[in-house]
């Protein structure tokens, strides 16, 4: 215990330094990690309120403007946008009936029927209330599990590493909505698209068909931007606009006596159960949602008040995403394995910013890693006390129409793909992979599974091939008996697939998908 | 022999044609093709062995995998019913690339302010409203927040004025 709270205070102290820096010319000191950390949170709450944009688009959108950061400001703003979206989508799904954010899906269920029962206030309080206690817990969790975790990855070789790839690809697939072998399928096109590009080991420059601008590779912002907010910004544009906002009135936002008593224990069964799925690979915030939803409903005393206004309906799966959006840090502090979409942009973040995700991180920039679990609590606290108050500054920007937005957004990622290597060509590509992200969303292909595997594809193949090299050409070594480890996770991801495969459980698990949204 | 599912019958066409083509770059065509053509269509990479793989070696592996995953939608989309392919809305679809590229390949010659006029203009054109007040508030608006806020306070090196223009009154 002494440790982690030794840790927590190097982070602590990461978060709060005082820093020189200088703005157009101008320079000062200020506590500059903790100013992005309030900017991640607000752009985080905003778009979370915004429906139309999401975290991934968003976060590719800055990447590039986090260059010339230093690594861990740039990693807690792109953390808060995370949360922060996770707090901004409970406020649409309550007043508006719109979920922001899709791991807000479920909150649209209770929180708008209570907003229609005129309890508006006590179910943006509970929601935020939740939340903040998950992100405390969480914050402890992720300080306590990360290290050991940290430390046994790293007795890993590449036969394990392999096999760990795999497991968290298909784990991340199987837990995802929609057809299975089309998201396999995603996460292979991915894992190709990420080979582009010049080959490390022996030089060669492939697929890159003499355009000179290939020879680094496919851009990582360059695909999500166009995989995600283009092809964002196109579907929305097929449907006209209508939105009705609920404004009338949020009343008192403070819970009353009975509320507090039906709250406490939804809460923490959300925590827990929001911890433990966000570190699963593939989990992250979604599921945790659906699951704290589906389990208070069948172990509620209120369970019959369900769908229309539970206040249990609100507080255990704002909890629940919160907490899994932060122990999903776990993986890929640890592990450098992205257990969805945002988690692999966070990786090209460190990546770009030159440092090598994985269990390394902690021994070797101990300021880094710490730094940004300590951002993590004080993001939360932020939330607290600046959404609540701000309650109706945010209603007033659901109010603002689609139309003054996306040129907005179209324009901020083309800058900044553009600012990437200063070459028109990187605006081109994105175009190309938006049109490809709207062809596969038209084929029900989800864009999220591609990207898990274009972040994954180099480190795969680096892999293998060494896995390979020191077996002499075996292929049995990764699960070999002297291998115990790596024939574990693939025996894993074996039996997710079996499982998910069988054809009962199969129905089941599109049931669950269709019965929630 | 009936599609039961246009949705999966396209998926499934699309994952073993990308599939086909990882491959066949990889590997290079066939000796046979080449002969029939007379040159070398496509060099291909080498595929070196188990131990010490090429750089063929891994993108070959992937690219077969993902034709038989594709030939498995294609059965599945045989088998079983399924969704229509949804409807493909090409005006924002064209609008919105198009602006993205005029962007990029405007920014250099004309300068910020009109390239991101120019996105601005365009995109807006491809929404359910056009209203040309709007538009034009919006267009002045955005240029000069992308001038202050990239170029100015994130000091990314974005020519503003037109390059033709010697003495730009915006500098």
């Amino acid at each position: 215990m002494e440790g982690i709270f030794g840790n927590l205070a190097i982070g602590f102290t990461e978060v709060f330094k005082l820093q020189a820096i200088t703005i157009a010319g101008v320079s000062m000191t200020l506590p500059f990690n903790i100013l992005m950390c309030l900017i991640g949170v607000i752009l985080g709450t905003l778009i979370g309120v915004l429906p139309g944009i999401g975290p991934v688009a968003t976060i590719a959108m800055l990447l590039p403007v986090t260059f010339n950061l230093a690594p861990i400001a740039a990693l807690i703003m792109l953390a808060g946008i995370y949360y922060g979206a996770q707090y901004g989508g409970s406020t649409t799904a309550i007043l508006v009936n719109l979920p922001g954010e899709s791991s807000s899906v479920v909150t649209c269920l209770d929180g708008y029927q209570m907003a229609r029962r005129g309890r508006a206030g006590p179910a943006l309080a509970t929601a935020a209330i939740g939340s903040f206690f998950a992100g405390c817990v969480a914050t402890l969790v992720v300080a306590m599990f990360a290290p050991p975790l940290a430390e046994v990855a790293l007795k890993f070789g590449p036969a394990e590493y392999f096999s760990l790839m795999v497991l968290g690809l298909v784990a991340a697939v199987v837990l995802a909505s929609g057809s299975l072998i089309k998201a396999i399928a995603m996460v292979i096109l991915g894992l190709l698209l990420g080979l582009v590009g010049t080959d490390v080991n022996s030089g060669v420059l492939r697929f890159a068909f003499g355009i000179s601008e290939m020879a680094d590779g496919i851009g990582f912002v360059t695909v999500a931007m166009g995989m995600f907010g283009i092809c964002e910004i196109i579907a929305n544009l097929e449907q006209k606009e209508h939105r009705e906002v609920f404004t009338s009135k949020v009343g008192s936002l403070m819970p009353g006596k009975e509320d507090w008593k039906r709250m406490w224990k939804p809460i923490l069964r959300g925590t827990a159960l929001g911890s433990a799925l966000g570190i699963l690979p593939g989990g992250g915030a979604l599921l945790a949602s659906f699951g704290a939803y589906t389990l208070e409903k069948k172990v509620s005393a209120y369970s019959h008040e369900f769908g229309k206004g539970a206040i249990e309906g609100v507080a255990a799966p704002e909890a629940a995403n919160n907490a899994g959006a932060q122990t999903s840090f776990i993986p890929l502090l640890t592990l450098g394995i992205p257990s969805n979409a945002v988690m692999a942009l966070m990786i090209g973040a460190m990546m770009i910013q030159g440092i090598a995700p994985g269990p390394q991180v902690m021994t070797e920039r101990p300021q880094l890693f710490w730094g940004m679990i300590a951002s993590m609590w004080v993001g939360n606290l932020m939330l607290v006390i600046l959404n609540l108050p701000l309650i109706g500054m945010w209603i007033k920007l659901l109010t603002v129409p689609y139309r003054y937005l996306y040129p907005s957004i179209l324009l901020f990622m083309a800058i900044g793909v553009f600012s990437i290597s200063n070459q028109p060509f990187d605006c081109f590509l994105m175009a190309c992979f938006g049109l490809l992200g709207y062809v596969c969303v038209k084929l029900g292909c989800e864009p999220a599974p591609l990207i898990l595997g274009f972040i994954l594809g180099p480190l795969m193949e680096e892999n293998l091939r060494r896995a390979m090299l020191l077996s002499r050409g075996d292929p049995w070594v990764f699960i070999s008996p002297s291998k115990p480890i790596s024939m574990g996770f693939l025996l894993a991801a074996l039996a997710l697939l079996v499982i998910i495969a069988l054809p009962a459980l199969r129905k089941k698990r599109q049931e669950v998908f269709v019965e929630e949204t | 022999m009936k599609i039961k599912s246009q949705q999966d019958w396209w998926a499934g066409l699309m994952f073993i044609g990308f599939g086909l083509f990882f491959v066949v770059f990889a590997l290079g065509t066939p000796e046979f093709i080449d002969r029939i053509v007379g040159v070398k269509l496509i060099g291909g990479y080498q595929m070196g062995s188990s131990v010490r793989m090429g750089p063929a070696y891994f993108p070959v592996l992937l690219g077969g995998l993902l034709a038989f995953l594709g030939l498995l939608v294609l059965l599945d989309a045989i088998v079983e019913e399924g969704p229509k392919v949804a409807k493909f809305h090409f005006r924002p679809l064209l609008f919105i690339a198009v602006s993205s590229l005029a962007f990029a390949y405007l920014l250099k010659p004309l300068g910020l302010v009109l390239a991101s006029a120019a996105l601005v203009f365009v995109s807006a054109y491809g929404g359910h409203e056009f209203k040309w007040k709007e538009v034009a508030i919006m267009t002045v608006v955005l240029a000069m927040f992308s001038v202050l806020v990239f170029v100015k306070g994130l000091t990314l090196p974005f020519p503003i004025c037109p390059s033709f223009i010697d003495n730009c009154p915006i500098r």
